[in-house]
């Protein structure tokens, strides 16, 4: 028993992660159709920016901060202005092909210009371990978990609450209806854009200490934020969490009980069937085709 | 086609065939490589240029066709026999794939494909008693046919190539057959085609698994053609750079797969001068490319050819209005 | 229609038509490696250690008066992208090869070095790389068929485990070790209570760790990649692993300890090449490298820079550039670090291209790594 609540409890926190991680690309995807396949490559870099303003000397609280803004200037504004927006008036295919030839572009720059080895990360709290339930769950997971659940009830209430949120949420369902409306689009957008920046960083500060960073982290943790974002349903930030935990959780289960060679496979079954039988996901809401 | 057109198929046909005696083993590899991949590129164009379908699948087909061939042929099977089994196979899979998977929306069965590729490839690096899991496949042999053995680099390449022009004239033909018209009006219009009668399902799924088969004919060459054969050449990586070919070609174009493969095979080549950041060059290349010209390559050319074309029919006044637009 | 020719002869000159003319004051010595992708690690490390060498030579006025040019070819850790970057060389008669490190890519391309009859000093280390009956390969490392029998001895002898689980990556390098491991076990008649395989680059072990703790098994072999040792260190520590972790070089690593930050005390095993030896010339060798690219290099970086000082020894032992007498000359040769200070440890070549030379046996005491008993050449 102590073992599936330690498979639970690390799954939970793993899982936190990808609901970090999966927010963001369901935001950009809601808003602005960008279906952002350099996403975990986001996640990677901010890390970078962090160890390269640590290196010329600064303290650890400047360094993130300085990463932050970094993300959000280079990851949302850069992103936004270069990358998106020529493109989408082609179509969402050329954006797919960009933001993959993106991600290589990321990941090799890191390889090339930082290094091509794992980097230790400083956390943010110290690393001891506390024993709940008869598991044992660092600080660190505790503190991936606090961090995001703040950051998402955060940006549930920004959404829901703020007129400003409710502004972009009707962007995403009707664009044209809201320019006639008078919400200025195109800056609703890039707001997602930079909501989008801060939380890669976010997450990127959060993880690199457990994860070291590598310029190959955003490999898997982009193909696992897409996985949770269809899962947990592409429509709502809810669905986002609760696909990340599920796929966190699910990866631990289907390790330890049923097959370590295939673990990847299991989250990759439940994301066909969610697709064929179920498509807006498991907390989604139905879209309506406009013809 | 019109005279510019034919004039440069004739220079590449004439070009594909000459060029070889003139090339080096490295070069003959390297467009041996551009036939087969230009094959699966060709069964992509089908199924996204043509009917519309996002598919990062092909990769695996590739994949599952290469296994087929070298299994059978190490087992002591023919090559012609391997190759159509090869096809066989990656039809029926494409066409089981297809049947749930093409009812979703597009952007879906990007995801549905691309959960496919990397399920495919689990099994081929777990199943070690199938496929010798991760160490791959060695060892492959070039085929024989008769006397006339593919051994030699210049003879394998021209079995590809011949490969390559039967396949591609096998695909123009159904285009042009009343069926392949359907295609292009499902890419055009989906609801209005069904508005039509016409049984959209139907069509694009015989575009997938045809498309798909087309990959796993290409595998059957890709396992002679290196040798060796390992889980990791089939997997996501390999169907992104498909894609590729067929969006840097021109995607719905017939010879968008010949040129964006090319480009492909030979970019990276070029590229080489800027020895290790080559692939930041050509990702920022590609990146580019989609910013400028997202209809391909020959999009491009379309487009200044029909440029060209109209400055030449206009007067002098309608030539002015349209400078100053 | 001059516009298309040109585009004509661009094409034609990138399928290397175009003729190098070599200068008669170099040697070409191109190496094939893995620098993007999967492999990058290995490659680029491989590629450092090699570049140091070069460099240090050259400076010295070259190999027998020409200088080494050494092109680098990426393969992106493909086989069929190493197949065609080896053609792409062996058409341009190379004096030695060096590389790929992925022990699939060095399948391939041994059987074309083995045609051209060009000798091959390669990173992998795979066992089934030595018995293919090919004249033409060498390595600078253990193969896996020498590296596991003695951490097998070491699990018997020395931690007397009647049980033991073993945890792997799932990449050629680990599926291999672990297949010999497998064998070494049974030929020692210690039980393996466990079998777990990892993905690479995976971050959460805990999955891992609870199926280890519930398998009760004397000892645990672990055979993973730098940062998943360092991660799979952490979890167990974590959740209280006491049975003796046993590692074949990464794990006791001075990189994975730091990495560990605490968690890699009490790891021991078989270390078969590493700049943490007690060996002068090793720990030289180790600032050197530090000095000029700004990381600690693991064991592909001492495979690159002592294949080239190999190079320099056969070739001033021959007194010319001959490929095919090179492979003769290699096989069956001892080279000393009196003789030849680069090969930083006295190495003997078989007639397969596998090296014997000595290694340890190790433990982490207080962050550092410990080497506790030295393992002589077998052939001695």
């Amino acid at each position: 028993m102590a073992s599936l609540i330690q498979l639970l409890v690390s799954g939970l926190a793993t899982g936190a992660i990808y609901a970090l991680i999966a927010v963001g690309f369901t935001l950009l995807w809601q808003t602005s159709q960008t279906i952002n396949f350099a996403q975990g490559e986001f996640v990677m870099l901010p890390a970078f920016f962090v160890l390269a303003t640590m290196n010329l000397g600064a303290p650890l609280w400047f360094a993130a901060l300085v990463g932050v803004a970094a993300s959000v200037v280079v990851l949302g504004l850069l992103f936004k202005f270069i990358v998106v927006d020529p493109m989408l008036r082609y179509g969402v295919l050329p954006l797919v092909i960009s933001t993959i030839a993106l991600s290589i572009l990321l990941k090799e720059s890191v390889k090339d210009f930082y290094s091509s080895q794992a980097q230790p990360f400083p956390a943010l709290v110290p690393p001891t371990d506390i024993h709940v339930l008869g598991a044992v769950v660092s600080t660190q997971s505790l503190a991936v978990l606090a961090v995001a659940i703040i950051t998402v009830a955060t940006l549930h209430v920004l959404l829901n609450k703020t007129r400003l949120g409710r502004s972009m949420q009707a962007t995403a369902q009707n664009p044209a209806l809201a320019r006639i409306l008078g919400i200025p689009v195109q800056r609703m957008v890039l707001y997602t854009f930079l909501i989008n920046a801060i939380l890669v960083a976010i997450a990127s500060i959060l993880i690199s200490p457990i994860y070291l960073a590598k310029f190959t982290n955003g490999e898997t943790l982009g193909m696992t934020a897409f996985v949770a974002a269809i899962i947990g349903g592409f429509n709502q930030v809810r669905g986002a969490i609760l696909g990340g935990v599920l796929l966190g959780v699910l990866d631990n289960l289907s390790a330890a009980y049923l097959s370590s060679q295939y673990r990847a496979a299991f989250p990759l079954l439940i994301l066909i069937a969610v697709i064929l039988f179920r498509p807006q996901g498991l907390l989604g809401r139905i879209e309506e085709r406009t013809v | 086609m019109n005279r510019v057109g034919v004039a440069m198929f004739a220079m590449a046909a004439i070009f594909s065939v000459a060029a070889p005696f003139m090339l080096k083993p490295f070069g003959i590899y390297l467009i041996s490589m551009w036939a087969v991949l230009t094959v699966a590129a060709i069964g992509l164009n089908l199924t996204l240029g043509y009917a519309g379908q996002v598919s990062l699948a092909q990769g695996a087909f590739v994949g599952i066709g290469a296994y087929t061939a070298a299994l059978l042929t190490q087992a002591g099977c023919p090559f012609v026999l391997a190759f159509l089994a090869a096809g066989l196979l990656t039809f029926a899979i494409g066409w089981l794939l297809g049947y749930p998977a093409l009812r979703v929306q597009h952007h879906y069965l990007a995801f549905v494909t691309l959960a496919f590729t990397t399920l495919v490839f689990l099994l081929l690096r777990n199943e070690q008693w199938l496929t010798n899991g991760i160490y791959g496949i060695n060892g492959i042999a070039r085929p024989a046919f008769l006397a006339w053995s593919t051994a030699k680099p210049l003879n394998f390449y021209f079995f590809c190539l011949g490969t390559l022009v039967v396949l591609s004239l096998a695909t123009w033909w159904m285009l042009r057959s009343p069926w392949g018209r359907a295609f292009v009006a499902l890419r055009e219009n989906p609801t209005r085609a069904a508005s039509l009668g016409i049984d959209t399902r139907r069509y694009t799924l015989m575009a997938f698994a045809i498309g798909s088969s087309l990959g796993g004919l290409a595998g059957a060459l890709y396992a002679p053609l290196v040798q060796f054969i390992e889980p990791g050449s089939f997997a996501l990586n390999l169907s992104f750079n498909l894609l590729l070919m067929v969006i840097v070609g021109g995607s719905g174009y017939f010879f968008g797969p010949f040129i964006g493969a090319l480009v492909a095979v030979l970019l990276p080549e070029w590229m080489r001068v800027a020895e290790s950041y080559y692939l930041i060059v050509y990702a920022t290349l590609i990146m580019v490319m989609m910013a400028f010209c997202p209809s391909g390559l020959l999009g491009l050319m379309e487009r200044l050819l029909q440029a060209a074309a109209r400055r030449g029919q206009l007067t002098p006044a309608l030539r002015a209005k349209e400078a100053a637009q | 229609m001059s516009r298309l020719s040109l585009f004509a002869a661009t094409i034609v000159a990138s399928l290397g038509i175009a003729h190098t003319a070599f200068a008669q004051s170099t040697v070409y010595i191109p190496a094939i490696l893995e620098l993007s992708g999967a492999g990058a690690v290995s490659g680029t490390n491989f590629r450092d250690g090699m570049l140091l060498a070069i460099d240090e030579i050259n400076a010295k006025g070259g190999l027998l008066g020409r200088k080494i040019d050494t092109p680098l070819l990426d393969t992106q850790s493909d086989a069929g992208i190493s197949r065609a970057q080896l053609q792409k060389v062996l058409d341009n008669n190379p004096y030695v090869v060096l590389g790929p490190v992925f022990s699939g890519s060095v399948l391939v391309d041994m059987a074309l070095t083995q045609q051209a009859e060009i000798p091959e000093i390669v990173g992998g280390e795979a066992a089934a790389i030595t018995q293919k009956d090919d004249p033409y390969v060498f390595r600078t490392s253990f193969g896996q068929q020498f590296s596991m029998p003695k951490i097998a001895n070491y699990i018997r002898d020395g931690v007397k485990a009647k049980s033991v689980a073993v945890l792997w990556v799932n990449n050629d390098f680990g599926k291999g070790g672990r297949d010999t491991f497998i064998k070494e076990m049974a030929a020692r008649d210690i039980k393996v209570v466990a079998d777990i395989s990892t993905e690479s680059g995976q971050a959460d072990f805990s999955a891992d760790v609870v199926k280890i703790k519930g398998a009760n098994a004397d000892s645990i072999f672990v055979y993973l990649n730098e940062e998943e040792s360092a991660r799979f260190l952490r979890e167990a520590k974590k959740q209280g692993i006491t049975a003796p972790l046993i590692g074949e070089t990464t794990l006791l690593g001075q990189k994975v300890i730091d990495l560990a930050q605490g968690a890699a005390e009490g790891v021991r095993g078989h270390v078969g090449l590493t700049v943490d030896a007690p060996i002068p010339p090793v720990q030289e060798f180790a600032e050197r490298f530090k000095k000029r690219f700004n990381y600690v290099c693991d064991h592909n970086g001492i495979k690159g820079y002592t294949a080239v000082y190999i190079i320099k020894h056969v070739t001033e032992k021959m007194g010319k550039f001959d490929s095919k007498l090179f492979a003769q000359t290699l096989h069956g040769m001892t080279i000393t670090p009196q003789d030849e200070p680069g090969v930083l440890m006295e190495v003997t070549f078989d007639n397969n291209g596998d090296l014997d030379r000595q290694s340890f046996l190790g433990e982490v005491v207080n962050g550092k790594q410990k080497i506790v008993a030295i393992l002589p050449k077998l052939g001695k």
